[in-house]
């Protein structure tokens, strides 16, 4: 009964996990930005949710969806347009800047919300849970499974089927000859910039639900959704999906079953990726381009 | 600029900084000086910034707050109070470095800082070397009594202590212990096994997460098999909000998982919503409800200074009541030099929000009254038990025959 009971709690672990660092997989991933406030993106969509609570209430948490990609997509590309393209091919300068770009923006959050946490009220048909034979979901947890699921599904359109998307994995695997074929490569950084950002701010939304909201929250996230995307390959959003199920599970399980296992947790955790690393250094699943070869 | 180039830069760097901190730490430093101006300068020194910033930011306004009021009242020696603060940036060598920068570079006649141990405990050997005084605002671990910092916040025998004689009490047999992984809940952890194996209750589970964890189902689902009757919360921060709202979203509440907590106050509630975490216990010394003429006082002036919407906790109510006791112990001494207002220190009594506060000139904590509450759906606490006087502090519990060992 432990076991389904961990099972059931690793889905939801990974799909918070995948939540996170969907984004990622876009500027990371696609792009090879090292965005480490990518984090900051997060707790932006967070924070929309608590500016738009007094105008919609108990249903902010819906409301503020939309927004926040908004929100959070546009202070993505207001960071790229300025700083981020005079870096690029510098990924340890871009990593550094980002890095003060993160305490900047956790310092204004601060100054403009105040230091504590801030409280986003849960919409009343999200309190609650189903009971499955001694082991309660919560709805909430659901919500983030379905709503990581719905953003992964929706990337895939949105790279398989569209015009937009479809650039986007052109000028990835071959920025010059994306180029001379006549794709605007800078308007592409742009798009893919404002989409995986956006993509934070959901994130930040639906973390609402579970975690605390406060000027801080994205660096709680940050490290764990780089690992997802690494572990998972770059730019690879089905690596992405099993890397976070798969680390969420056996972070669940390692917990579970040892006492005290929080910390020991995310040790094998990280004594697994790296590991993982060792033997395939590109991730689980790789992209075979000669670009990047 | 090469790789190479760049190196050498960074490395260059940190000689200069290094050699900066050295210099600055062989400042021969004599008491003399401190209040020659107009003004006296005391220090300020909290996380303004980085993760603890979300604590300390309210105990450095509840510090100004008080300053302001002894200025208002005079001063001390007649002189205006001139705070000087500064940022530990959650950063525990920044705690140490900004220490040796308040007392060799701006002169302060006093310091008021800190929130967790590793901070204080960073800071103890500057003011110690320093022969200057800190004044630390936060309840801990206990087992400690440096001779040169004021301790304003609980020890545990005035928290910790008195929250297992109620849970005894209360006829709680079985304990689950869930706190962060570092100095204050493993100690705190400690004495509680200790104390359930003297009392007839027994610890049947002991979890740690690291700070800023915010995953908790694990530990909800680990909670909900083994059935305590009471967990004892030791976490510290962001987690206490990702804990009691995934520990409610999963359908435990103050009745089917009751939990005590002695780091969530009044502002924590806040965070993590009020919904989430009512009718559970907390075991501090001080709430915003506490009665009486004083308490009402502070809390009307920091409402007026910092917002209507504010709410007021122990610890920043311990560091108000850290700038009031200097403030009296200098006023007494005729002097803001070290070992003058240690020594008038010793036996002052203050009427202060919280009751009656006494400083033990011995070990240089204070006798606090310990108070039991319960959280309230609209943010606030009520009180349902204190310990009816102020308990006397003891550090190392010396006078608990279950803890010998401990210490």
């Amino acid at each position: 009964m432990g076991a389904l009971n961990q099972l059931v709690i690793g889905a939801s672990i990974g799909a918070v996990l995948l939540l996170a660092a969907l984004g990622l997989t876009f500027t990371f991933g696609q792009m090879g930005v090292i965005n480490m406030a990518h984090g900051e993106f997060i707790m932006a969509g967070a924070y929309t949710a608590y500016v738009l609570q007094p105008l919609a209430g108990g249903q902010a948490v819906l409301a503020a969806l939309p927004v926040a990609f908004v929100v959070a997509g546009l202070l993505g590309l207001v960071l790229e347009r300025v700083l981020i393209r005079r870096f690029y091919g510098r990924p340890l300068d871009t990593l550094l800047l980002t890095f003060g770009v993160s305490l900047i923006l956790q310092q204004l959050a601060r100054d403009i919300f105040g230091a504590p946490n801030v409280q986003v009220r849960a919409p009343g048909w999200l309190t609650g849970g189903v009971d499955l034979g001694g082991l309660r979901i919560p709805y909430n947890r659901i919500f983030i499974l379905v709503l990581a699921v719905g953003c992964v599904v929706g990337i895939s359109w949105y790279l398989a089927r569209l015009k937009q998307g479809r650039r986007m994995r052109a000028v990835m695997q071959n920025r010059q000859l994306a180029a001379v074929s006549g794709v605007a490569t800078e308007r592409v950084d742009q798009l893919t910039f404002f989409v995986g950002s956006g993509l934070a701010g959901l994130a930040g939304v639906a973390l609402t639900l579970i975690g605390p909201v406060g000027p801080t929250l994205g660096s709680a996230y940050i490290v764990d959704a780089f690992l997802v995307v690494v572990a998972g390959g770059l730019g690879q959003l089905r690596g992405a999906v099993i890397a976070a199920f798969t680390l969420g599970v056996l972070n669940s399980f390692v917990e579970f079953w040892t006492a005290n296992g929080a910390s020991f947790a995310k040790v094998v955790v990280f004594a697994v990726v790296i590991g993982f690393l060792q033997v395939r250094p590109q991730g689980m699943f790789v992209l075979r381009s000669r670009a990047l070869s | 600029m090469s790789l190479h180039q760049r190196a050498r830069i960074l490395l260059s760097l940190l000689m200069v900084s290094s050699v900066v901190v050295s210099m600055s730490a062989c400042v021969d430093d004599p008491d003399s000086g401190r209040a020659d101006g107009d003004t006296i300068k005391v220090g300020v020194l909290h996380s303004l910034s980085g993760t603890m910033a979300i604590s300390e930011v309210t105990v450095r306004d509840s510090e100004l707050l008080a300053i302001e009021q002894v200025n208002a009242a005079g001063g001390v020696l007649g002189k205006k109070l001139e705070p000087v603060v500064e940022d530990g940036a959650s950063d525990w060598p920044t705690f140490a470095e900004k220490a040796q920068k308040l007392i060799s570079e701006d002169r302060v006649a006093t310091t008021f800082g800190g929130w967790t141990s590793a901070s204080r405990k960073a800071m103890l050997p500057v003011f110690e070397r320093n022969k200057q005084l800190l004044w630390y605002p936060v309840q801990y671990e206990g087992l400690e009594s440096s001779p040169y910092i004021f301790y304003t916040g609980a020890t545990t025998n005035q928290q910790i202590v008195p929250a297992l004689d109620y849970l005894k009490e209360k006829g709680k047999k079985t304990i689950f212990l869930v706190g962060s992984d570092y100095v204050f809940p493993r100690t705190a952890n400690k004495i509680i096994k200790a104390y359930a194996g003297a009392n007839g209750m027994r610890v049947i589970g002991e979890e740690y997460t690291p700070l800023g964890n915010t995953e908790y189902s694990t530990i909800v689902n680990k909670l909900g098999q083994a059935k305590p009757d009471i967990v004892f919360n030791t976490l510290n921060g962001d987690s206490n909000v990702a804990f009691f709202k995934q520990l409610r979203s999963a359908g435990f509440t103050a009745d089917t998982m009751p939990t005590v907590s002695v780091s969530v106050a009044e502002e924590e509630v806040a965070g993590i919503g009020p919904a989430n975490v009512a009718g559970h216990l907390v075991a501090w010394n001080y709430y915003q409800t506490t009665p009486g003429a004083t308490n009402d006082a502070f809390v009307t002036a920091y409402r007026a200074k910092y917002g209507a919407d504010k709410v007021t906790s122990d610890p920043m109510e311990a560091g108000y009541n850290a700038v009031k006791l200097w403030a009296a112990a200098a006023n007494k001494a005729g002097s803001v030099e070290v070992d003058a207002v240690k020594k008038a220190a010793a036996g002052i009594s203050l009427d202060l929000p919280e009751g009656k506060v006494t400083i033990d000139g011995e070990n240089q904590h204070v006798y606090k009254t310990a108070r039991i509450g319960v959280i309230q759906p609209d943010g606030q606490i009520k009180e349902v038990w204190n310990s009816g006087q102020p308990i006397k502090p003891d550090p190392y519990l010396k006078s608990y025959p279950w803890a010998a060992g401990l210490a």
